[in-house]
């Protein structure tokens, strides 16, 4: 079906550009968790830290491993929720931030 | 096999120190089993922030780490796993940046040292640090040492492409299965016990980080290794401008560029609990891009996506622990204090050439386990 859409496939995870071939052939190769398919394919690793992918891939472990999709481990979500700049962690204000970027 | 649950030697731990071992137990013929309780690398290997440095102030040290250094740029073809992981094997440096005329003068014997060994780093002028590398602000520091052939690779791929290639090589690598004990009979091991199921062999290799304390205690076995957390965070991807991993002696932060343009920031906490539980803080976040942005205000703008945190396994002076213990056919390697994801090469060498009773191909007498009670701390005065 992923050929009838794109030449290169559906891409599952935008950040990383991971396609849905790729995550099902390294689930066929035994990684069989979220955080295993993150370690070798750096899905949810990217700027938007798995919104995109992560569900996609949870039902392509539920349909390959024939688990429930409420049994397969979402993995860890660490902060920060949402990617701040580095400026605003240190100082907390814009001005301060600017200051410092001289 | 399974019907046996026979093994000529186990591993536990599957970090990159087990993964390696495993490889070179077994390509050797053995027959291995390697137990990990998590998935490879979920333990401290994953969590390191994969510096490949020379720059220790040991001989030993410095001797197993160029070792490593000629291995890693062919590893993946050494492995036999071509292209399959993507090591992300970079050498773009690294930095140790001195505050002080004491830790100038550390930097200066430590690079002495390197050079007597062939290691070509060298010591560089404030001045010099401005030149090479213009975003940097370079005022208070007096010096810093530099080794160009150092760098950085991916710790996940590392670890799980060992274990991949043990798999290859006819090892049985059990993951999500946690050793709960040990077992010995008459001063002996015997194997272990996992998921319930009884294994035996008669020599079995402790390579579970800060969880091998715990472990060896389950024979009687005391091991001098405790846990302290350490947190790391991670920005999005920017143009890669090969960005040295750069170290500040004045409060541990370091921070450096990854092949694929994002950062890594670390700084030490002293307030850290000493837990091998992960967990994060915002006061970390906080100190660390505090520090950081300090020495390279240009990265203010850089978006950060997530930090994390793992644990070292570390010794009262800072050393690995590579020795048979009391308790004939158990031996370890752990208590790498921080700096062990690098070690993986020459940490996997060296156990098999235990294993086999050969002289170990770099002496190792400063890692035995007994210079603990002897009082005969072998300090490294590198470590971060």
């Amino acid at each position: 079906m992923a050929g009838t859409l794109d030449k290169d496939g559906v891409v599952v995870c935008r950040c990383e550009e991971v396609t849905q071939e790729e995550v099902r052939a390294w689930i066929a190769k035994g990684y069989h968790t979220f955080d295993e398919l993150k370690r070798v394919l750096r899905v949810g690793m990217g700027p938007c830290q798995g919104r995109g992918c992560r569900d996609i891939i949870l039902r392509e472990l539920s349909q390959a491993t024939g688990a429930p999709l409420t049994e397969i481990y979402p993995g860890v979500i660490r902060p920060p929720v949402k990617p701040i700049k580095l400026g605003l962690c240190a100082y907390g204000k814009e001005t301060e931030m600017k200051e410092c970027a001289k | 096999m399974s019907g046996h649950r026979t093994a000529d030697a186990i591993i536990v731990g599957g970090g990159v120190h087990g993964c390696s071992a495993a490889w070179h137990l077994a390509k050797e013929g053995l027959k291995v089993v390697l137990f990990e309780a998590g998935y490879l690398s979920s333990g401290g290997s994953g969590r390191s922030a994969a510096g490949l440095r020379q720059h220790f102030g040991t001989e030993v040290n410095c001797r197993l780490a160029k070792y490593n250094l000629e291995c890693f740029p062919t590893l993946g073809e050494d492995l036999g796993l071509g292209d399959e992981y993507n090591l992300e094997f970079a050498q773009w440096g690294y930095l140790w940046v001195a505050y002080s005329d004491a830790s100038y003068e550390q930097l200066e014997k430590n690079v002495k040292l390197q050079n007597s060994l062939d290691i070509p780093s060298e010591m560089l002028s404030p001045a010099e640090m401005k030149r090479r590398w213009p975003y940097f602000r370079v005022d208070r520091m007096t010096g810093g040492a530099f080794c160009h052939q150092d760098g950085h690779i991916n710790p996940h791929t590392l670890t799980i492409a060992y274990g991949k290639a043990a798999e290859k090589s006819g090892a049985f690598v059990k993951t999500f299965t946690p050793v709960e004990k040990l077992l010995e009979s008459g001063g002996k091991i015997t194997g272990v016990q996992a998921a319930g199921e009884t294994w035996s062999a008669p020599r079995v290799l402790l390579t579970a980080g800060p969880w091998s304390t715990p472990l060896a205690a389950t024979v009687g076995v005391d091991l001098p290794v405790t846990p302290e957390r350490h947190n790391l965070l991670v920005t999005e991807q920017i143009e890669p401008f090969n960005c040295p991993m750069t170290l500040c002696l004045d409060d541990g932060a370091y921070f450096k560029q990854l092949p694929n343009g994002s950062f890594f920031l670390g700084r030490d906490d002293p307030d850290e609990p000493k837990t091998m539980i992960s967990g994060n803080s915002a006061k970390f976040l906080h100190g660390v891009t505090n520090s950081v942005l300090a020495r390279f205000p240009g990265l203010s703008g850089v978006r950060v996506v997530h930090q994390w945190s793992g644990p070292y396994d570390v010794t009262p002076d800072h050393q690995a622990i590579i020795d048979w213990t009391p308790l004939e056919g158990l031996w370890t390697n752990c208590g790498w204090s921080g700096h062990g994801l690098q070690f993986g090469p020459s940490g996997g060498r060296l156990a098999k050439e235990m294993f086999f009773g050969e002289q170990t191909f770099v002496d190792i007498h400063n890692f035995r386990l007994s210079r603990f009670e002897e009082g005969d701390l072998f300090e490294e005065p590198a470590f971060i």
